[in-house]
């Protein structure tokens, strides 16, 4: 994958290949790795979502977020065209737009109202000329040498991304054919906004993008379906991977395999006794032919998913080595009729910070941060489906969290399979 | 009814329901609602923008049960307490027989999993917009809408509030 691939920092001498199947923990611990993420990936070669075009329908709305730890604003200014700005005053760094979202003719620093164009451009400083002839800019003081810093933007079928990078690929190529062709079933025809969910986890973002490229646990540790008797997508489906990027996809079949695949392997809780007191919680419209789930991750902070009837980005804003905040923009699409727009709202139940098939993810993600301390040698094992990182048609691999590591190594240009003074784990020549 | 006599009953019905969340009776905590009701959890975010999606949402008192057959038997969480704190309940109209109530609550967190055994902290703020009736002669919540005013939920939210 363009720009992905492409080393940033070249291997150290005398340190071997990176190997995907045995990932340092120190990945998710180390302050260092978390300050050359924010230089080498977050303002890297990368593109990261910034919002939905459907929050910034209307000339003057705004939406603030985040790349990385740099706050970022979007606008869509009179003329329609979008923007997007480091959220940092020119002057001395105030941050500008102080509202998640809104719709303004123009942004001005509360510090010392300095005005700007919603693309950016510097309008007004007060006190120019200073008062009475006494203070103020010299007279070559400039307002176009100090706009606000834009960043490259691009849309695709109404996501909004944005990058740091001069060379970064063009975003179509970025995503590459098979993630596109995903988020154009996606995002076939106009989406509205149903809502957000916002959930703080104490851990490192990795270890979520690990969980959303990981359908191993899908059925084992998210227990719902498996205890209600109602699990109706199944082991059947596969995983397409594009470097960092992926999607799982998990597909319609017949229920009774499913209960005696769960019989056969014993798996805990599975129970023919419970039932739903109110299935209508699980009633649904088919939307994408078999497709009963799918999870799409677009390196390096979006996942785009659909499970059911639900549709939502998930978009990970990292807070620290160890935390990260999980933004969830549920949709729907302009055409709904009452009814599906209700099976949406209901099933809502079963995604985010309480869903009934999804909460586990959090508590998942806590549990590994707490137990992987400051073990300079301990890594993960990551063998499942055996150790290559391309396509496979099982549920049952790990092969996108095996392309993730590659890519994120190479990007990062970190010292992998092992090194001197262990900062990296233990040594394992390929 | 005299307005005391309703006004200790809403009271007991509010002391009630915090006892039964915070005392882990959750298989009780369907019968504090009408059979066919609503109970939404939605945060602050979303009601200020009129936008419909809900954190939890149950219109029928099975729909409860079945969150707390969930809790006991399907999810995985760390185990915790809650400890309700609610302010003064204010009656805000009545028509039909139906009493539209509103209460702010504070909900302290406290975990029992090793890593944070006996920490508690501020879970979650907000307000209970609740709608009663009488069945019986028994106070019952026909709808519960509680707002929560912390958006951002610390990990994940899975004993109702």
């Amino acid at each position: 994958m363009s720009g992905l691939t492409e080393p940033r920092g070249a291997q150290p001498d005398g340190y071997p290949a990176l190997d995907p199947t045995r990932v340092p923990y120190r990945v998710f611990t180390d302050p260092e790795l978390y300050a050359r993420e924010q230089e080498q990936l977050f303002r890297g070669p990368t593109w990261n979502y910034l919002a939905l075009e459907a929050e910034l329908a209307k000339p003057g709305d705004f939406r603030a977020n985040f790349i990385g730890a740099t706050p970022v604003f979007i606008t869509r200014d009179a003329k329609g065209e979008l923007h997007a700005l480091v959220n940092r005053c020119a002057h001395r760094g105030a941050m500008v737009c102080r509202e998640v979202r809104g719709n303004r003719k123009n942004m001005v620093c509360p510090y010392h109202q300095w005005s700007y164009d919603l693309n950016g451009t510097l309008r007004g400083v007060p006190f120019r000329r200073g008062i009475n002839g006494k203070g103020g800019y010299s007279a070559d003081f400039n307002l176009a040498e100090h706009s606000l810093t834009p960043l490259r933007l691009a849309t695709y079928r109404g996501l909004i991304f944005g990058s740091f990078s001069e060379s970064v690929a063009p975003l179509p190529e970025y995503l590459g054919p098979a993630m596109r062709e995903h988020l154009d079933t996606i995002f076939n025809r106009s989406v509205s906004v149903l809502g957000f969910t916002r959930q703080l986890i104490h851990g490192n973002w990795k270890i979520y993008a690990e969980n959303t490229k990981d359908p191993y646990h899908g059925s084992l540790l998210h227990m719902f379906h498996a205890t209600f008797g109602s699990y109706r997508s199944s082991q059947d489906g596969g995983m397409v991977v594009n470097g960092a990027h992926s999607k799982m996809i998990a597909l319609r079949a017949e229920e009774s395999q499913e209960v005696a695949a769960y019989t056969q392997e014993s798996v805990a809780s599975f129970s023919k006794t419970l039932k739903l007191a109110d299935p209508s919680l699980l009633a649904s419209r088919p939307e994408f032919g078999r497709f009963t789930t799918t999870i799409q991750f677009l390196f390096p902070t979006l996942i785009v998913q659909q499970i059911s009837n639900t549709l939502a980005t998930r978009q990970m804003v990292p807070l620290g080595v160890d935390r990260f905040e999980l933004l969830v923009t549920y949709f729907g699409y302009e055409d709904d009729d009452a009814e599906l727009r209700a099976m949406r709202i209901k099933q809502s139940n079963l995604i985010g910070p309480a869903g009934l098939i999804a909460l586990e993810d959090g508590y998942a993600v806590e549990l590994v941060q707490r137990a992987v301390g400051y073990d300079n040698r301990a890594t993960s094992y990551i063998e499942l489906g055996g150790r290559g990182t391309g396509d496979q048609d099982s549920l049952v691999t790990e092969t996108a969290i095996r392309a993730f590591w590659k890519a994120y190594g190479e990007l990062m240009g970190v010292r992998w399979g092992g090194s001197a003074d262990g900062s990296y784990g233990t040594a394992r020549a390929d | 009814m005299e307005a005391t006599e309703l006004r200790a009953q809403i009271e007991d019905l509010t002391a009630a329901y915090v006892e039964c969340l915070d005392s882990d009776q959750l298989e009780e905590w369907p019968d504090f609602f009408t059979e066919r009701c609503l109970y939404k959890v939605i945060p602050y975010e979303n009601a200020a923008l009129g936008l419909p999606i809900p954190l939890m949402y149950g219109d029928s008192r099975g729909m409860l049960r079945d969150r707390v057959v969930a809790h006991r038997n399907a999810n995985f969480f760390a185990p915790h307490l809650y400890r309700h704190l609610v302010g003064r309940v204010r009656i805000v109209g009545e028509e039909n027989g139906v009493i539209s109530t509103r209460a702010n609550y504070a909900v302290f967190r406290t975990m029992l999993d090793p890593s944070d055994y006996g920490r508690s902290e501020l879970f979650s703020v907000g307000v209970y917009h609740d709608q009663i009736v009488f069945e019986d002669g028994k106070p019952r919540f026909r709808e519960k809408i509680v707002v929560v005013d912390t958006s951002q939920i610390p990990t994940l939210l899975v004993t109702p509030l």
